[in-house]
């Protein structure tokens, strides 16, 4: 087969095999996503037993610790809607009221349900807001 | 000395800022004496750098709270070999530390190719001072490490117990060695691209610093991933987290440009590949510090509130259109030597391999800024988490470890059947055998079974190797095996010791599938006497276990609450293991100080039984209801007539306090929550990684005639000038 023809060849097999395997990375990524939201804005609407990514701040004294179930409220960063979320499974270490967490919820009924092992607690070494005792 | 330390990092602006002009206008103008002046303002810079974070790291040392950064970071209380690596918890202290890595990697190319690659080095200077530049306009103009406090406090906040582990120390140091070493081929691609000397010599130079880039880079991520698996108390190594994405890309174009250069120092080819990969590979290291100082993703490591996003962003703009345009403007330059003569030889192979960590490296990218690319597409941000990572990484894993097999295997040029069947029929023997045995005990995950057995075909070519070339040293001279071996991978040590990192790669890689694939996990409430089942082993809360601890100094450290848990399998004792969550009292005033001690810092100690075929992983998470009341009573305690003491009679009281909760947890304990994980092979995970990093150094280091050239040649330049001079 004449050169150029075989090059022009191969470059038209790897560039669809490109396309093919990028398109499917689009798609899988846009089916397999999960919607972040913000308390306020998941009170607002949530289709119920879709999953949403939920992003917020553990409200103060919102977290009982019921054997292996934790029970908590995530509020907006800024302002005070919050959502309460019952959680099964260990908490990261991290974990405390007042601190940045993202979780995945579902609506089931009346309540929100945390993914197991899906609670991600923002590492608090990068925090500084904590202030030296004088 | 907070002055010192400012009046350096000014010194050390100058210095990085006089390398670049010097560098350049001395390349411009074939000034040989400025671009030796750009040089050892490198040096200079160096020196600085090394004398501000001795500074700072003099003040953790000695806990001067004086240094907001200290109080902030330290405490008398911390251990002190963790002050002395608090300093890289901290924005400031960890933007220190990477000019100074930065400086440090810098003056040491640039010695090395004092008297090499005259024409690329200068720019190659003008680049790493532009780096150097950046980071120190950060210490000097935004995050400065040397900000003092009016009022010196009595006590420091201290390091974040969590960090509190020695390989989490380790870690950041290694994953900046690993970054900023990309700088240096990075700066050696620009400075080839300008001056058109695009041949392999500045690759060969710059090679050992990419070798030791990627070898320090892999290091801080296996540490990052042991610090996880063992102090996070979630039982995991990897959770596809956008700081830990960061790692790994720049890893993995690294790992495809270390295979890729051989085709272009063997056979001239793919230089434009190289030049990009190596160029995206610089990007990406910038833009893995980026990610963690930027906040534009969500992340369990982001830095809170930083305002760095913008520079940063800057930067690697400049970078990407420079580089882009480089390339580009350079295209003829860049044209290949010679072309792929077939798809059955190791070029296409290796060629073949590095599509593959190219496209691994763009699944990771595309991954983690899902949440910008959908934001920008649809307005809605959303996120994929690890099973979507999962799904789109393995297949692109399991390619890897066969290509892993077959590039060694095959030959140069263009393979012959006879060639294909004499190196490849052992091997596919022994991922046959392979193949049997997963199925006899019983595995029927398809991915798994199927990364099994391209492990063991690559085990077999990488077996075959090393038993050829022993043969072959064996048949030349009358050595034993044991020597043979040695000199073999001696004589050759960048293909033996690629062999090793190999060999590392594939067991690691089985460890991730095992584990993965055939983990057993439980989240239980117990009571002292009860039992779960896990995986096959049986574990039964002991008793309960608490203790006050208090630092060398006397100060109450932190108070631990745990269990003893007896492991039994088929009926028999196996291990007693010992799990804890510790305590650390929280810096606000507003709370009392017994409750102090509940509202701060707690991470979780976990009770690990690890070996070769499995490990059981167990970790405590205490209940502190039966407590809440005594804690309560003992702040009112505290606030009523314990107002009155002094510190030391109220240390005392604090201390018989705690002490009494303790004992009151101990004789009285509420159920526990256990999480309990039985994983096979994660051992494999740690041990593949030992062997990677064993074969990195047997790469890494000088092979013994490399190094006699060196003295040659230096010998010969001595006398030539001496020669001279007569």
């Amino acid at each position: 087969m004449d050169p150029s023809r075989k090059r022009t060849i191969r470059l038209v097999v790897a560039l669809s095999a490109a396309v093919l395997l990028a398109s499917a990375l689009i798609y899988t990524s846009f089916t397999a996503s999960t919607e972040a939201r913000s308390p306020s804005q998941l009170l607002a609407g949530a289709v119920p037993g879709k999953s949403y990514e939920l992003t917020g701040k553990v409200a103060e004294g919102s977290w009982v610790k019921r054997g292996a179930v934790n029970v908590f409220s995530v509020r907006d960063r800024e302002g005070h809607k919050s959502v309460p979320i019952t959680y099964s499974g260990q908490v990261p270490d991290p974990f405390r009221e007042g601190r940045e967490v993202v979780v995945t919820v579902t609506k089931q009924g009346d309540r929100w349900v945390g993914e197991k092992d899906s609670l991600v607690t923002k590492c608090p070494s990068k925090f500084q807001t904590e202030a030296p005792k004088t | 000395m907070l002055t010192a330390g400012k009046f350096l990092l000014v010194l050390a602006l100058v210095l990085s800022a006089y390398g670049i002009v010097a560098s350049v206008a001395g390349a411009r103008t074939a000034n040989r004496a400025l671009v030796d002046s750009g040089r050892r303002a490198v040096y200079g810079l160096a020196l600085t750098l090394v004398a501000a974070f001795a500074i700072l790291e003099a003040a953790f040392l000695r806990s001067d709270f004086s240094f907001s950064l200290v109080a902030t970071h330290s405490s008398t209380t911390t251990p002190v070999f963790y002050r002395a690596t608090a300093i890289w918890s901290s924005q400031e202290g960890s933007l220190l530390l990477w000019a100074t890595l930065l400086s440090l990697w810098s003056s040491g190319v640039l010695f090395v190719t004092r008297r090499r690659v005259r024409e690329i080095a200068p720019y190659a200077t003008a680049v790493l001072c532009g780096f150097a530049t950046f980071f120190v306009a950060l210490l000097v103009f935004m995050e400065s490490p040397f900000q003092g406090l009016s009022a010196v406090p009595a006590e420091g906040v201290g390091l974040n117990p969590l960090l509190r582990h020695p390989s989490m120390m380790i870690h950041p140091p290694m994953l900046y060695s690993g970054y900023t070493l990309f700088a240096v081929p990075f700066a050696f691609a620009v400075g080839a691209l300008i001056t058109r000397r695009l041949n392999a010599d500045w690759i060969r130079t710059t090679r050992p610093f990419t070798l030791a880039a990627w070898f320090f880079l892999g290091i801080g991520i296996v540490l990052g991933a042991r610090w996880s698996y063992t102090e996070l108390g979630w039982g995991g190594y990897w959770a596809w987290d956008p700081v830990e994405n960061a790692s790994l890309m720049p890893w993995l174009t690294g790992t495809a440009f270390l295979h890729s250069v051989m085709i272009q120092e063997k056979r001239g080819m793919l230089k434009v590949w190289n030049a990009s990969l190596v160029l995206a590979t610089g990007v990406l290291a910038i833009l893995g510090t980026f990610l963690v100082r930027s906040g534009i993703l969500e992340s369990i490591h982001a830095f809170g509130a930083s305002t760095l996003g913008v520079p940063f962003l800057t930067l690697i703009g400049v970078m990407i259109l420079a580089s882009v345009y480089l390339v580009v403007s350079r295209a003829p330059d860049l044209r290949s030597d010679s072309r792929l003569d077939s798809f059955a030889s190791r070029e296409a192979m290796f060629l073949l391999n590095n599509l593959v960590l190219v496209a691994m490296c763009v699944i990771v990218f595309w991954g983690t800024f899902f949440p910008l690319i959908s934001e920008a597409i649809t307005g809605e941000k959303a996120s994929v988490g690890p099973p979507w990572f999962d799904r789109a990484i393995v297949p692109a894993a399991l390619l890897l470890v066969l290509l892993t097999g077959i590039g060694p295997a095959i030959a140069w040029r263009r393979a012959t059947v006879a060639n294909l069947r004499r190196q490849l029929t052992a091997p596919v023997l022994v991922a046959l055998a392979v193949l049997v045995f997963v199925v006899a005990i019983g595995a029927t995950k398809p991915t798994s079974m199927l990364l099994f057995v391209f492990a063991g075909f690559s085990l077999g070519v990488v077996a075959q190797e090393f038993v050829r070339g022993v043969r072959a040293r064996r048949a030349m001279a009358p050595e034993s095996v044991p020597v043979a071996l040695v000199s073999l991978v001696r004589r050759n040590r960048r293909r033996y010791g690629g062999y090793v990192v190999h060999v590392g790669m594939i067991v690691l890689f089985v460890g991730i599938a095992a584990s993965s694939a055939f983990q057993k996990s439980s989240d239980t409430d117990l009571r002292p006497g009860q039992s779960v089942n896990v995986g096959g082993y049986q574990l039964t809360y002991e008793q309960p276990t608490s203790a006050v601890v208090a630092a060398s100094n006397g100060r109450l450290e932190r108070i631990d609450l745990g269990a003893t848990l007896r492991v039994r399998r088929d009926g028999k004792d196996v291990e007693t293991l010992v799990t804890k969550r510790s305590y650390f009292p929280s810096m606000d005033p507003t709370l009392g100080p017994i409750s102090r001690f509940f509202e701060g810092e707690a991470t979780s100690e976990v009770g690990l039984r690890a070996g070769l075929l499995r490990d059981v992983w167990t970790v405590i998470s205490p209940s502190l209801s039966g407590l809440r009341g005594r804690i309560e009573e003992g702040d009112k305690v505290f606030e009523g007539p314990g107002a009155k003491l002094d510190e030391a009679q109220r240390q005392a009281f604090l201390a018989q306090a705690l002490t009494g909760l303790a004992d009151s947890y101990r004789r009285n304990p509420p159920p526990a929550t256990f999480r309990t994980i039985v994983s096979p092979m994660v051992t494999w995970i740690w041990l593949g990684a030992i062997i990677v990093f064993l074969g990195g150094l047997i790469t890494i280091w000088p092979a013994p005639r490399a190094s006699q050239r060196m003295v040659t040649a230096g010998y010969a330049a001595r006398v030539a000038r001496e020669l001279g001079r007569a």
